[in-house]
């Protein structure tokens, strides 16, 4: 994933000046599963990164695996935006899945639509810490596998199964660079959020 | 190009300074909040991060955490500096809604007719 570096940022792309509402959807998932990509297919700006101070555990640290085991350590955070409608904006956070990373997390999820959760197929267990924290901050998620070329395509059903999600979450195939399909998974993952919301869930 | 331990520590320490060691601010803000700056003019009487937040946001509304994006500084510290700077007049949210509250389905629908529309070539 191309999450390292210190780039200078870019000039301010601000808000055109009608715009009045924001809606924010977390893209969660573990490291190089394509959470940047798809953020950067999205966005109508240069994607933006934070960069946060963490306490972290030395194991099971995403996008770390070539830093020593510290105590404190950082990580970054990208984002990009779509503007919607004249008055409406659309932020999309490419959200770490560090265990340390708690508090970002509750502030991001506080207000969100839901989340997106990116998996790939050859290493679907990584995605398993991601659903919990999801499911335990109350989102509502659809999961998208990341079509990444060579990876193997296992029918849904077997998908499913694997990963366990809540009933009804949608699951299906999504390739980070397209723009069509990062849409349509979106579209996907706000007509669940609209449905869920209408029973009362 | 990365900061060493000793640089490390003292962004730290600076963003101990900025927050007032505070890991939140009284006035909740989230990332996707829209500020804009109230006030024109250089602002001297603030320190040089939070008049470098004002000076940013004098150019037009961004969300909070794009602030973090264009200053550089961290967004847990930007989240507490931006609820003061509200608090203190200089900045204001670009909305009257409660940020944190869940999204209506008003809105809801909206993102979702939006997204419908979108150009892909776009």
């Amino acid at each position: 994933m191309d999450s390292a570096g210190w780039t200078t940022p870019p000039d301010p792309s601000y808000l055109p000046a009608t715009v009045r509402r924001s809606a924010k959807i977390l893209v969660v998932g573990p490291a190089g599963v394509g959470k940047t990509t798809f953020v950067r297919t999205m966005s109508e700006i240069e994607p933006l990164t934070t960069e946060e101070s963490v306490t972290a555990a030395g194991a099971g640290v995403d996008d770390l695996r070539a830093t020593p085991a510290k105590t404190t350590t950082t990580v970054a955070l990208d984002f990009g935006r779509r503007t919607l409608t004249e008055q409406l904006v659309l932020y999309l956070f490419g959200t770490p899945g560090q265990p340390r990373f708690g508090y970002l997390w509750e502030t991001l999820a506080r207000g969100a639509i839901g989340a997106l959760v990116l998996a790939d197929t050859r290493r679907l267990q990584d995605s398993f810490d991601v659903i919990d924290r999801v499911e335990r901050l109350g989102l509502r998620y659809a999961i998208a596998i990341n079509d990444f070329d060579g990876a193997p395509k296992p029918p849904p059903a077997e998908l499913r199964e694997a990963l366990d999600p809540a009933p009804a979450t949608p699951l299906g195939i999504c390739d980070a660079r397209d723009p069509g399909s990062c849409r349509a998974t979106l579209i996907t993952l706000v007509e669940h959020v609209v449905e869920t919301a209408a029973v009362g869930a | 190009m990365r900061p060493g331990p000793h640089r490390r520590e003292s962004e730290l320490v600076r963003s101990y300074v900025l927050t007032r060691g505070r890991a939140r601010a009284e006035q909740p803000v989230e990332p996707a909040v829209l500020v804009r700056a109230t006030t024109r003019g250089t602002v001297p009487e603030l320190d040089p991060d939070r008049r470098r937040i004002v000076q940013l946001c004098q150019g037009g509304a961004l969300a909070v955490a794009e602030v973090a994006g264009h200053t550089g500084l961290p967004l847990s510290v930007v989240l507490v500096v931006v609820g003061d700077l509200i608090d203190g007049g200089y900045l204001a949210p670009a909305s009257a809604e409660r940020p944190s509250a869940a999204p209506g389905p008003e809105l809801l629908q909206e993102v979702l007719d939006g997204l419908r529309r979108l150009d892909d070539s776009a």
